[in-house]
């Protein structure tokens, strides 16, 4: 039995870090901000501290240069964490994630890796505007070589992190910003509330891995299949909560692999099918999803697959809370769904 | 051809018997609780830096890129040979746009904390940097700023109410409450819309000014990024550009040492100045004290009257101090010696260019405090009025379907069904 102790998500995932570094001393953490600081975040706080400027270090804001170097040490034998300070800051990197990282495995025959892990803040919520609440999570998935991994739980967070250390290709690992510090039911005008309390917040100390590719099924259930992550999660159980529906929702965790078998056999029970993610519609990984679904599910559904996504627009500043998909937009999709 | 068995030899030994090899990892002079010193900083005497012609070869001018243009000395005297003679009521009119810019950052600041609005970085000791080159450039020279340069729009006299209301992200702001705070456009007043993603400017600037060139007319462009930005490829591509067209452009590198918690030395500050870039891309270089209003103007006039010229682009270094915080967001003591900014050995460009004044004996202390008092209370009415148009949260914004305008000249038909369900949508939930 390891001891658990209560995390918000921000220390689940310094935790993972810091457990990885211990454990393996090729791990490094770099990026904008992250030494002494711990990052904008605070998510590598102490960690310089305790592992020294050769194993977490500041780097120059170049994340084409961030990224180039990730791969470098990777070819060398490191492990490397770099961080990318929002998601939004990512497209800089997009040659060295794209063409090196995710491809060097393949053009190589598997003589080099780019064993890294890209931490970064996604994710609407914060009034950050469009450049602080971009979720490009479409962008990697469609790209092959690179795998997606979201999480919803501090816990989650935690091993899924640890996993993603271990894993011997390039991840992308996005961290939904709004949920930090607590989760985040989409209601803008009801006060913010912590992990305190929250079942998913008590995190083993030690090491542990959830396997990259396993979703989880946040709340068991018969009327309707609803798939999602990060944040959403969140937003899809309160939403459930109030209209009092007997929906399966169903975490995805990692989108790049995807547990396809989860989302199968989910479908398949419910005849129903809703898909909800922050980013836009357009070529977004809910299109994947609906594909998915609808080829190996179609016999079994009663309605039409139904999508609630960001709109296809730059994220606003001051309507942030109406292009957030909240509670409104897919209490209006299930009771579509539900009609049929 | 060399003997495989010997380079193999050879490459056997090469690695045996010498030392591990060491990592640098750059660290910062000061940190929290310790004392700052700046002590090692070289700082010439304001009259000692040359004043090269405004045509002259970059080759002919690199030891600009590592000494410091400066005009006010110690005792507030314009000096040298970049002293640029300004009339009393052109030094008075800067006095008071960075007078302006200060009272304008404190209020904002202020609101911010108060709920207003999400976000607000201030310009604190950098005022110099903005308002001596937006009085040296034309009113129609194109300026693509960063996020620090609040005092172009100023100087150049942009109502402060249409800034507020853009930081209030109200029904009154023009950019419709799209963008983040402080993230401005100003076409009219020849501000180019700011961009979060930094660095991204630095090339649009070298390709307007190409395109001025191209089309013949008389029209530069300038640029400005942090010193911690200069670590961008776009900075570098942006170089690269400028000098092979020779593009009528200014780019200008506000080191302010610091970026949010890294210091200079992580942009490459512990091997060679920022202006030292401009060596290497074979442009004209300028290091100046980005605290004195008069060099930031002399050397802004030196750059625009190259370009204009046609002798080419010049990139300049103003060393100067970020104050405060990078933004609302942080807080500085916990990365870098609270010390430091009263100990900064180039002063504060307000009070520098204001001892200067009092030396002509065209201003006294009691006008300054007065034009302090009298813009605290100009910035507390603008201010009064924008939070008629609402603030952050509060209800007063654009319309909701305003949301969907402008992403494309014309609204594509997935973005007018989207528009209509989310009206539909929550029309039905009662809302
Ligand atoms: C492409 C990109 N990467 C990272 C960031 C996050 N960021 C915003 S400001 C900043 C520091 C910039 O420092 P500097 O260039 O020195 O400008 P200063 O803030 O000092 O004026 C960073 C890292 C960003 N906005 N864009
Ligand atoms: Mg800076």
């Amino acid at each position: 039995m390891t001891d658990t102790t209560q995390m918000n998500m921000i220390q689940a995932i310094n935790s993972a870090m810091d457990v990885m570094m211990e454990r393996d001393p090729t791990v490094v953490v770099m990026g904008e901000d992250v030494g002494f600081f711990g990052g904008v975040f605070r998510a590598t706080a102490g960690l310089q501290q305790k592992y020294g400027k050769n194993r977490v270090f500041d780097t120059p804001i170049t994340e084409c240069g961030i990224i180039g170097v990730a791969v470098g040490m990777g070819a060398y034998g490191l492990r490397p964490v770099p961080e990318i300070q929002f998601a939004d800051y990512i497209y800089p990197a997009l040659d060295q994630l794209v063409s090196e990282a995710a491809r060097l495995r393949y053009r190589s025959a598997g003589e080099f890796i780019a064993p890294m892990t890209v931490r970064s803040p996604f994710g609407g919520g914060i009034f950050g505007g469009q450049t602080h609440s971009q979720s490009p999570e479409g962008i990697f998935t469609h790209c092959s070589g690179i795998k997606t991994v979201i999480p919803s739980t501090p816990y989650d967070a935690k091993g899924l992190l640890i996993a993603a250390i271990e894993d011997n290709d390039p991840t992308i690992f996005f961290e939904p910003k709004r949920i930090y510090n607590g989760p985040f039911d989409g209601e803008y005008d009801t006060p913010a509330t912590s992990w305190a309390g929250h079942a998913d917040a008590q995190v083993p100390t030690g090491y542990y891995r959830i396997p990259l590719g396993k979703a989880r099924i946040a709340r068991a259930g018969g009327a309707l299949t609803i798939l999602c992550y990060g944040t959403m999660v969140h937003v899809v159980e309160h939403t459930v909560a109030m209209l009092g529906l007997d929906a399966e929702i169903v975490d995805l965790r990692s989108l790049v692999p995807l547990d396809i078998e989860t989302i199968e056999a989910s479908v398949k029970k419910t005849g129903r099918c809703l898909i909800v993610h922050e980013a836009t519609r357009t070529s977004g990984f809910g299109a994947e999803l609906l594909a998915q679904v609808q080829e190996r599910c179609f016999h079994h559904l009663e309605a039409p697959i139904e999508r609630v996504t960001g709109f296809d627009t730059p994220y606003p500043h001051s309507l942030e809370w109406a292009y957030f998909p909240g509670p409104v937009r897919i209490r209006e999709a299930i009771n579509k769904i539900m009609k049929d | 051809m060399t003997d495989p068995h010997d380079s193999a030899r050879l490459q056997g030994e090469a690695g045996r018997n010498l030392p591990p090899l060491r990592l640098h990892v750059p660290e910062p002079p000061a940190r929290p609780g310790e004392s700052a010193d700046f002590t090692h900083f070289d700082i010439p005497a304001a009259d000692a830096a040359p004043r090269p012609d405004e045509t002259a070869q970059p080759a002919t001018m690199r030891d600009m890129a590592y000494g410091l243009v400066r005009v006010l000395d110690e005792n507030g005297a314009a000096v040298g040979q970049w002293n640029p003679n300004l009339p009393p009521e052109t030094l008075l009119r800067m006095l008071r746009a960075m007078a302006l810019t200060r009272a304008f950052d404190g209020r904002m600041f202020r609101a911010q904390r108060q709920g207003k609005t999400s976000f607000y970085m201030k310009s604190t000791g950098e005022e110099a940097v903005s308002i001596g080159a937006a009085l040296a450039l034309h009113r129609d020279d194109m300026c693509f700023p960063s996020y620090r340069q609040q005092g172009i729009l100023i100087a150049r006299d942009w109502p402060i109410i249409d800034m507020m209301n853009q930081i209030y992200s109200n029904k009154g702001d023009r950019l419709k409450g799209r963008q983040l705070p402080i993230m401005y456009s100003a076409r009219e007043a020849g501000f180019f819309s700011i961009s979060g993603n930094l660095t991204t400017q630095y090339p649009q600037a070298v390709g307007w000014a190409m395109a001025s060139a191209a089309r013949g007319d008389t029209r530069i462009a300038a640029t400005w990024c942090g010193e911690g930005s200069t670590a961008e490829g776009d900075f570098h591509s942006a170089c690269t550009f400028a000098s092979v067209y020779r593009a009528p452009v200014i780019m200008n590198v506000v080191n302010n040492q610091w970026a949010i918690s890294s210091f200079s030395g992580f942009a490459g500050a512990e091997a060679t100045t920022f202006a030292a870039r401009a060596v290497g891309y074979g442009i004209a270089g300028l290091r100046v004290d980005g605290n004195d209003v008069l060099a930031v103007y002399a050397a802004t006039r030196w750059a625009a009257d190259r370009a204009r010229a046609n002798a080419g682009p010049t990139l300049i270094e103003h060393f100067t101090y970020r104050v405060e915080g990078h933004s609302t967001s942080d807080d500085p003591t916990a990365y870098r010696s609270a010390e430091e900014s009263s100990l900064w050995p180039l002063g504060d460009p307000i009070a520098r260019l204001k001892q200067h004044c009092i030396g002509l004996g065209i201003w006294d202390e009691d006008r300054h405090a007065a034009m302090d008092k009298e813009l605290a209370e100009m910035v507390r009415d603008a201010a009064r009025e924008a939070e008629k148009n609402g603030i952050l949260g509060h209800g007063l914004h654009h319309p909701m379907e305003s949301m969907f305008e402008d992403v494309f000249e014309e609204m594509p038909w997935h973005l007018k069904e989207q528009q209509q369900q989310m009206l539909d949508e929550w029309k039905a939930a009662g809302l």
